[in-house]
């Protein structure tokens, strides 16, 4: 299986500070075509290519910019969510560190589209390290002028800003994101109002994650046409997975849309570690569903994998081998939800806690069956009363494995011998 | 507890150096962070003096530094030391082997996890995901990202550390 670069296709190749090098591999171009477009002629190509958010929701990029295109306030606001928190994802860390202006670029033609002449960019703190690359291929994009104030003699101004964040997972939420960015704790807002209305500074404001506005310029550029040749029917163009956990090759590959996850796994990564045999997988991070080793054969664009129960989310697929115990990866799951909920919303802070006792109890091999069925009322609560995103996926991984890896559950429940929660388990007890 | 963690001196020469950090961005108060990270730089945990100093320079109520400080893992009250060694618990990690990691980090340093060494100079404690999922299990000193550990390793890292033989 042959990976296809359009995103990752200046990675390694082009020294990521000089944007002269960039420039000079086809960059630029696109921002150029855009400057000579309409707003609505940009949105209408979105549009037509189909692009949906990398994130994790799939959300049509075009109907954000629409709705903060027509927004009332003239003033608005183009963010990147570079707060890349799910845990086993770091592909945003490999686009913003070997291909920054690609970034830039697909910021300043959604200014464009939208009509915004501020860019920020909120960097997860745990990547301050990328800084220093960031800021020099601004500098240097913005001497050369492409970027900056009258971008390529346009006359229009485009002004980038970066801001950090401090360690929190709940900031990649987007309306914590802009509390953050306004020196706040980073607690998600009620909606509505929607943030193309009322968003950073109260301004009408679109967020994008970083991979979504890495799209933007090869949209531009090749056309929504060629955009289309590439992935499935719903869920057009290419996508960075990230492959962790134990397979042999791990990393950051990009395929088309709808490729298959064995594939990936055995062709791609070379299979299991040392010889041992697959138990699990989970899609879309730590908020994702947990799928056993007979589901592996699976299509993956946003609506097959959201048709078997999980998610897609930002591409992540985390390998587990035999080793491990599912029952101990869930209670790591929920121990990193319990400490990331912001306690804003009580069924996210007062659940993820009781999610973590319940599992806990059988893991340790006091638990019921009739425990169960609790879980499966609290999740459902959970997700229907939570503020957020991360109160609403925090049953997921529980929910999916109690489906898919139900014997292992039964087995912890009738006190049978587990290798790894009987031998002390997970790493923070 | 938590109150007298909060209060414990500062070097006045600190302070005024805090001081000037904060000074520079009077009436925006969002740009704490900013004022934040940078402070950082110079006291690596913020008391109760530090905050009324940023408070004051900044123009913003020190309840709004303090309940920042503490929504943020890697902003923190109580005093930290001077290398911060960060353990990711994320499940890359986990099933990568990162609890023999953090034992032979707790070995190493002679602290268990959530601890800081006697002489003040190493802070160990967990994180969630640090984004190094392809190069599991991996930990960061401060603003430095090691990744592919080994229990060895780990020990060899920590060791040039102790030597202070990092830039």
């Amino acid at each position: 299986m042959r990976e296809v670069h359009v995103l990752l296709k200046n990675r390694g190749k082009i020294d990521p500070k000089n944007a002269q090098e960039y420039a000079e591999n086809g960059g630029f171009e696109a921002l150029r075509k855009a400057l000579s477009m309409s707003g609505a002629e940009i949105i209408e190509e979105v549009k037509k290519s189909g692009l949906r958010g990398r994130g994790g929701a799939g959300f049509p990029t075009y109907r954000k910019m629409e709705f903060t295109a027509g927004a009332a306030d003239p003033v608005r606001y183009i963010v990147c969510n570079a707060d890349e928190g799910e845990p086993g994802t770091n592909k945003d860390r490999i686009l913003l560190s070997t291909d920054p202006c690609a970034i830039f670029e697909g910021m300043a033609i959604a200014g464009l589209a939208v009509g915004a002449h501020v860019g920020y960019i909120y960097l997860r703190a745990e990547y301050t390290y990328i800084f220093p690359v960031m800021q020099a291929a601004l500098l240097h994009a913005e001497s050369l002028g492409y970027l900056g104030k009258n971008m390529m003699g346009s006359g229009y101004d485009f002004e980038i800003k970066f801001r950090s964040g401090a360690g929190a997972y709940v900031c990649g939420e987007e309306t914590a994101l802009f509390e953050s960015i306004e020196g706040k704790r980073g607690e998600p807002r009620f909606r509505p109002p929607c943030p193309s209305i009322h968003g950073l500074f109260g301004k009408p404001t679109m967020l994008n994650n970083v991979e979504t506005l890495a799209n933007l310029a090869p949209i531009i550029k090749n056309g929504a046409e060629w955009y289309r040749t590439l992935g499935t029917e719903g869920s057009p163009g290419t996508k960075l997975f990230t492959v962790c956990g134990n397979v042999v090759r791990r990393g950051v590959f990009e395929f088309p849309m709808g490729v298959n996850l064995k594939d990936i796994i055995y062709e791609v990564c070379g299979g299991i570690q040392d010889g041992h045999k697959l138990l699990g997988v989970q899609t879309g991070g730590t908020s994702g569903a947990i799928i056993n080793a007979d589901q592996i054969d699976m299509t993956l664009d946003i609506d097959s994998v959201s048709a078997s129960g999980g998610r897609l989310g930002c591409g992540t697929i985390l390998v587990i081998d035999d080793r491990n115990c599912i029952v101990d990866i869930v209670l790591n799951n929920l121990d990193f939800f319990r400490g990331e909920s912001c306690g804003k919303c009580t069924p996210c802070r007062e659940g993820g806690q009781q999610l973590y006792n319940l599992v806990n109890r059988i893991a340790t091999g006091h638990g019921a069956i009739q425990d169960l069925e609790k879980i499966d009322e609290l999740a459902e609560t959970m997700r229907l009363t939570a503020l957020c995103g991360l109160g609403h996926s925090t049953a997921v991984p529980v929910q999916t494995s109690i489906q898919n890896f139900r014997g292992a559950y039964l087995k912890h429940i009738d006190r049978d011998y587990c290798p790894v929660c009987s031998e002390g388990g997970g790493i923070y007890r | 507890m938590e109150r007298e963690s909060y209060v414990y001196k500062t070097p006045a020469s600190k302070l005024v150096q805090v001081a000037a950090i904060a000074a520079e961005y009077r009436d925006r108060p969002d740009m704490l962070m900013t004022v934040l990270i940078r402070a950082q730089k110079v006291v690596p945990a913020f008391s109760k003096a530090v905050a009324s100093v940023i408070a004051r320079e900044m123009n913003i109520p020190m309840n709004q530094v303090y309940s920042f400080v503490t929504f943020y893992a890697m902003l923190s009250v109580k005093p930290q030391g001077k290398y911060i060694v960060r353990m990711c618990k994320s499940a890359p990690c986990h099933v990568h082997g990162a609890k023999e990691i953090v034992e032979a980090i707790e070995e190493q340093l002679g602290i268990r996890i959530g601890e800081t060494t006697e002489d003040g100079r190493f802070t160990l404690e967990y994180c969630p995901c640090l984004g190094l999922c392809e190069i599991s299990p991996a930990i960061m000193i401060n603003d430095k990202a090691y990744g592919n550990l080994t229990p060895e390793s780990v020990k060899d890292i920590i060791k040039q550390y102790i030597r202070e033989d990092v830039e």
